[in-house]
C-alpha cells in the first residue's frame, strides 16, 4: 500500500536545510550513521563528558531492544549504566531522586506506550518540582527518553505517540528529533538542559534513517524550530518520522506547481511559535500533520495559537492530518496513518480554497 | 472420523476421534492417584498432600490437550516466520502444564485473566484452533474479531478475561472482577496469571492488599519461566521467591511442568479463595521459545539449559510416560493421536487462511458504544466520515 512503500523510502536520508545554514553543524560532514547509533553516540559523549550522569530503565546493560545504549556498560561500568526492573513509576521516581542530587539521570522508557505508569511521576512530581520547592530544589538533570512512533506492525501496544500528553504539562519539554544528526544534538542539548526533559525517539527510523552523523560533541538549541523546506504557497509543520511522509507530499505537490514550506517543530514544549508565525505570515495557509489521533492532538495547539496570531493573514483554514480517533489498529494501520495521498489531498484542497 | 486402529485392548466401540480416545477407557473414569514430581513449598498455609485424584480419561485428555497447544505453537511459529501473522507473537510451548491443570480444577464460571502469552489458555478455556489463527491473521473469525492480534484473546461466554499488552495491568483487573464475583454471590473465583518480570510492577502489590483486605476471592498466579523477556530473575528481584511476595497473603510454590501438581494446587487455591480470601501460586514452569517471536531466545541462556529442561522436565513427556506405565495407549497410539493433531491444526490453519480480513468500516467500530462512530474533517469543513477504499 503507498503508505507502506512511502515508509520504506526513508533510507534515503533527509533534506538538510542548507539555506544559509542557521548552524554549521548541518554542512558538516560525518561518519554516516542511524539513528540509534547516532544517539548511542550521543549517550557516550553524555556520559564521558559528565562523570555524574546515569543510563538506566529496562535492558539498558546490554544495549537496549534497539540497541541505543551499546557499549555504555562496558565503558562506564555497571554502576553508572543499569538494569531496573520492570517498574516504569520506579524507574522514573528514581530518576527524579537521583536528578534531585545534581546528577544526570537518563532514564530509559522501553516504548512509549508503556510510559503511563510513570506520568504521575511526570507531571506531578518532575514538571512541579522546581515550582513548588521555590528553586531550591530541581530535577533538571531528568531525561526521559522514550521510542514512539507507528512501526507498520507495532499494533496498540508499539506504536503510540504520546507526545500531546506531555505537551499539557509546564514544566518539562518534549523534544522530538527527525533523523540521527538531529537526534544526537538534540539529545546531548537535552540532557544539558537544566530542566526535565521527555525525548521521544521514532523507532521507524532507528534503522531505516541513515544520515552523515559529525563525530564531535555539538549541541542543538532547543526550543528552535527550523525550516528545512522553504515554500511560499502553504507552511507544513510536523516532527518526527511524519516529517518524512510531509516531505514526499511536498515533492509530488511542486509537480503541481504548489511550493511548498516544511518546518520541523523539534521541541514541542515549549514550541517555537515565533518561526511557525512568520511562515504563516508569508504563505497564509498552514497544515500540520501528525500520527497522533488527531482529536486533542498538538496539531489543535499550533492551530490555535496560529489563529490567533495570524487570523488576517491565513487564506484557508488551518488543516490538521493527523491519525484517526480510533485506538492505534493493528491490521488497519496504513488506514489509520496519515499517509502521503492524505497530505497531498489536504495541500491541494487548502490552497484552492 | 471414527478411529479404526485394531489393538489387542481395543473393545471396538467406534467414536469420533475428536471426542474421546477409542479405547476400553473411553468412558472409563476409574480414578487413578497420581503423585506429584515435587511436594509443595507453602507459605502462611499448610500445603495440600502430593497425591492427586484423577482418571484415565483425565490423562489422557492432558495428553491430547498439551499436544494440541505444543503443535498450535509450533505452528505460530511458522506461520509468523512466513509473515502471515505479524506484529507479535508470544508464544507457550513448554508452559503448557499451566493451562491445561488449571482447567481441570476449575469450571467455566471461574474467571481467568492473562497477559499476552495467552493462545493456550484461550484454548483450555474452549476456544477453537479456528478461531486461534484467525485471530493471530488478523481475519474476521478471530475470537477478538481480528482486531485484537496475538496479545488480545478473549472468550466472554467461558469467563476468559483476556489477553493484555501492558504489563501486570490484568492483575488489578482480575481482582476487580473477584469483587464482582464475590459481590454477586457467586461461589466463583478469579486467577490473574502474571510473569515474573511483571511481578516487580507496583500495581500488583496494591492490588494485592486491597484483595486481602476486602478478602477478595483472587487467586494471583505468577507463572515464573525465570525470564523477563531477557533479565533472569535473580537480576530483577531481591526476593526470587514470588510465592512469598504477598507477605500477609498465603502462597504456595508448584512444580508449574507438572500438570497434576498444578491441578492440585488450582483446587486447593480456589476452596482456599473462597473461604479465607486472595492466595498468591507461584508456577515454577519454561518456556522454550524466547520472550516473542523477535527473540531467538539464547543470548540470555544457554542451549544447554533449554535442552536440558526439555529432556528432564517437559511436561508432555511426563503425561507420556504416565500414560504408558499406566498402560493406558501404546508408543504407536500416540504417536497416531499427535498425527491426527497435526492434521487437525494444519486443517484450521488452511480454514483461517481463507477467511476474509475484517472490513475497512470495523476500524471504527466499537471504539465507544454504538453510534459515537468518528469523524475525520477534511480543510474544507466538509465532514468527511470514514469513506474508506
Amino acid at each position: 500500500m503507498a503508505a507502506l512503500l512511502g515508509r520504506s523510502c526513508r533510507k534515503l536520508g533527509f533534506l538538510s536545510s542548507g539555506h544559509g545554514a542557521r548552524r554549521s553543524v548541518s554542512t558538516e560532514t560525518g561518519k554516516s550513521l542511524n539513528l540509534y547509533s547516532a544517539i548511542n553516540q550521543a549517550l557516550h559523549i553524555a556520559l564521558d563528558s559528565d562523570p555524574r550522569s546515569f543510563v538506566f530503565g529496562e535492558d539498558v546493560g546490554f544495549g537496549g531492544v534497539f540497541r541505543c545504549t551499546t557499549g555504555l556498560a562496558e565503558r562506564f561500568g555497571k554502576n553508572r549504566v543499569f538494569n531496573t526492573p520492570l517498574c516504569e513509576q520506579g524507574i522514573v521516581g528514581f530518576g527524579i531522586g537521583l536528578a534531585a542530587m545534581g546528577n544526570r539521570a537518563i532514564v530509559e522508557i522501553q516504548f512509549a506506550d508503556y510510559i503511563y505508569p510513570a506520568f504521575d511521576q511526570i507531571v506531578n512530581e518532575a514538571a512541579k518540582f522546581r515550582y513548588r520547592s521555590g528553586n531550591q530544589f530541581n530535577c533538571g538533570g531528568l531525561t526521559i527518553r522514550a521510542p514512539y512512533g507507528a512501526v507498520g506492525h507495532g499494533g496498540h501496544y508499539h506504536s503510540q505517540s504520546p507526545e500531546a500528553f506531555f505537551c499539557h504539562v509546564p514544566g518539562i519539554k518534549v523534544v522530538i528529533p527527525r533523523s540521527p544528526r538531529e537526534a544526537k544534538g538534540l539529545l546531548l542539548s537535552c540532557i544539558r538542559d537544566p530542566n526535565p526533559v521527555v525525548f521521544f525517539e521514532p523507532k521507524w527510523l532507528y534503522r531505516q534513517a541513515v544520515e552523515e552523523v559529525p563525530e564531535h560533541d555539538y549541541m542543538i538549541p532547543l526550543s528552535e524550530a527550523e525550516v528545512i523546506r522553504e515554500g511560499n504557497d502553504i507552511t507544513l509543520v510536523g516532527w518526527g518520522a511524519q516529517l518524512t511522509i510531509m516531505e514526499q507530499a511536498c515533492l509530488e505537490a511542486e509537480k503541481e506547481g504548489i511550493s511548498c514550506e516544511l518546518i520541523d517543530l523539534k521541541t514541542l514544549l515549549p514550541w517555537d511559535k515565533e518561526t511557525v508565525e512568520a511562515s504563516v505570515k508569508k504563505t497564509g495557509r498552514l497544515l500540520i500533520s501528525h500520527e497522533a489521533p488527531i482529536t486533542g492532538g498538538f496539531g489543535a495547539e499550533i492551530s490555535a495559537t496560529i489563529l490567533e496570531r495570524c487570523f488576517l493573514k491565513l487564506e484557508a483554514p488551518v488543516s490538521r492530518i493527523c491519525g484517526l480517533d480510533t485506538p492505534f489498529p493493528l491490521v488497519f494501520e496504513p488506514f489509520y496513518m496519515p499517509t502521503k495521498n492524505k497530505i497531498l489531498d489536504a495541500i491541494k484542497t487548502t490552497v484552492n480554497y | 472420523m471414527a478411529l479404526s486402529r485394531l489393538s489387542s485392548r481395543s473393545n471396538g466401540i467406534a467414536r469420533p476421534f475428536s471426542a474421546a480416545f477409542n479405547r476400553f477407557i473411553s468412558t472409563d473414569t476409574t480414578p487413578i492417584t497420581i503423585e506429584t514430581s515435587l511436594p509443595f513449598t507453602a507459605h502462611l498455609c499448610d500445603p495440600p498432600s502430593r497425591s492427586v485424584e484423577s482418571s484415565s480419561q483425565e490423562l489422557l485428555d492432558f495428553f491430547r490437550t498439551m499436544a494440541l497447544m505444543r503443535r498450535m505453537e509450533i505452528a505460530a511459529d511458522s506461520l509468523y516466520k512466513a509473515k502471515l501473522i505479524r506484529g507479535f507473537c508470544h508464544l507457550y510451548d513448554g508452559q503448557e502444564a499451566v493451562a491445561i491443570g488449571m482447567e481441570a480444577a476449575i469450571t467455566k464460571k471461574d474467571a481467568i485473566i492473562t497477559a499476552y502469552r495467552d493462545h493456550c489458555i484461550f484454548l483450555g478455556r474452549g476456544g477453537s484452533l479456528h478461531e486461534v489463527f484467525s485471530e493471530l491473521m488478523g481475519r474476521q473469525a478471530g475470537c477478538s474479531k481480528g482486531k485484537g492480534g496475538s496479545m488480545h484473546f478473549y472468550k466472554k461466554d467461558s469467563s476468559f478475561y483476556g489477553g493484555h499488552g501492558i504489563v501486570g495491568a490484568q492483575v488489578p483487573l482480575g481482582c476487580g472482577i473477584a469483587f464482582a464475583q464475590k459481590y454477586n454471590k457467586e461461589e466463583a473465583v478469579t486467577f490473574a496469571l502474571y510473569g515474573d518480570g511483571a511481578a516487580n510492577q507496583g500495581q500488583l502489590f496494591e492490588a494485592l492488599n486491597i484483595s486481602a483486605l476486602w478478602d477478595l476471592p483472587a487467586i494471583l498466579v505468577c507463572e515464573n519461566n525465570h525470564y523477563g523477556m531477557g533479565t533472569a530473575e535473580w537480576r530483577a528481584a531481591k526476593s526470587p521467591s514470588y510465592y512469598k511476595r504477598g507477605d500477609y497473603v498465603p502462597g504456595l510454590k508448584v512444580d508449574g511442568m507438572d500438570a497434576f501438581a498444578v491441578k492440585q494446587a488450582c483446587k486447593f487455591a480456589k476452596d482456599h479463595a473462597l473461604e479465607k480470601g486472595p492466595i498468591i501460586l507461584e508456577m515454577d514452569t519454561y518456556r522454550y521459545h524466547g520472550h516473542s517471536m523477535s527473540d531467538p531466545g539464547s543470548t540470555y541462556r544457554t542451549r544447554d539449559e533449554i535442552s536440558g529442561v526439555r529432556q528432564e522436565r517437559d511436561p508432555i513427556e511426563r503425561i507420556k510416560k504416565l500414560v504408558l506405565s499406566h498402560d493406558l495407549a501404546t508408543e504407536k497410539e500416540l504417536k497416531d493421536m499427535e498425527k491426527e493433531i497435526r492434521k487437525e491444526v494444519d486443517d484450521a490453519i488452511a480454514k483461517a487462511k481463507d477467511c476474509p480480513m475484517p472490513e475497512p468500516s470495523e476500524l471504527f467500530t466499537n471504539v465507544y458504544v454504538k453510534g459515537f462512530g468518528t469523524e475525520s474533517f477534511g480543510p474544507d469543513r466538509k465532514e468527511v466520515k470514514a469513506a474508506l477504499p
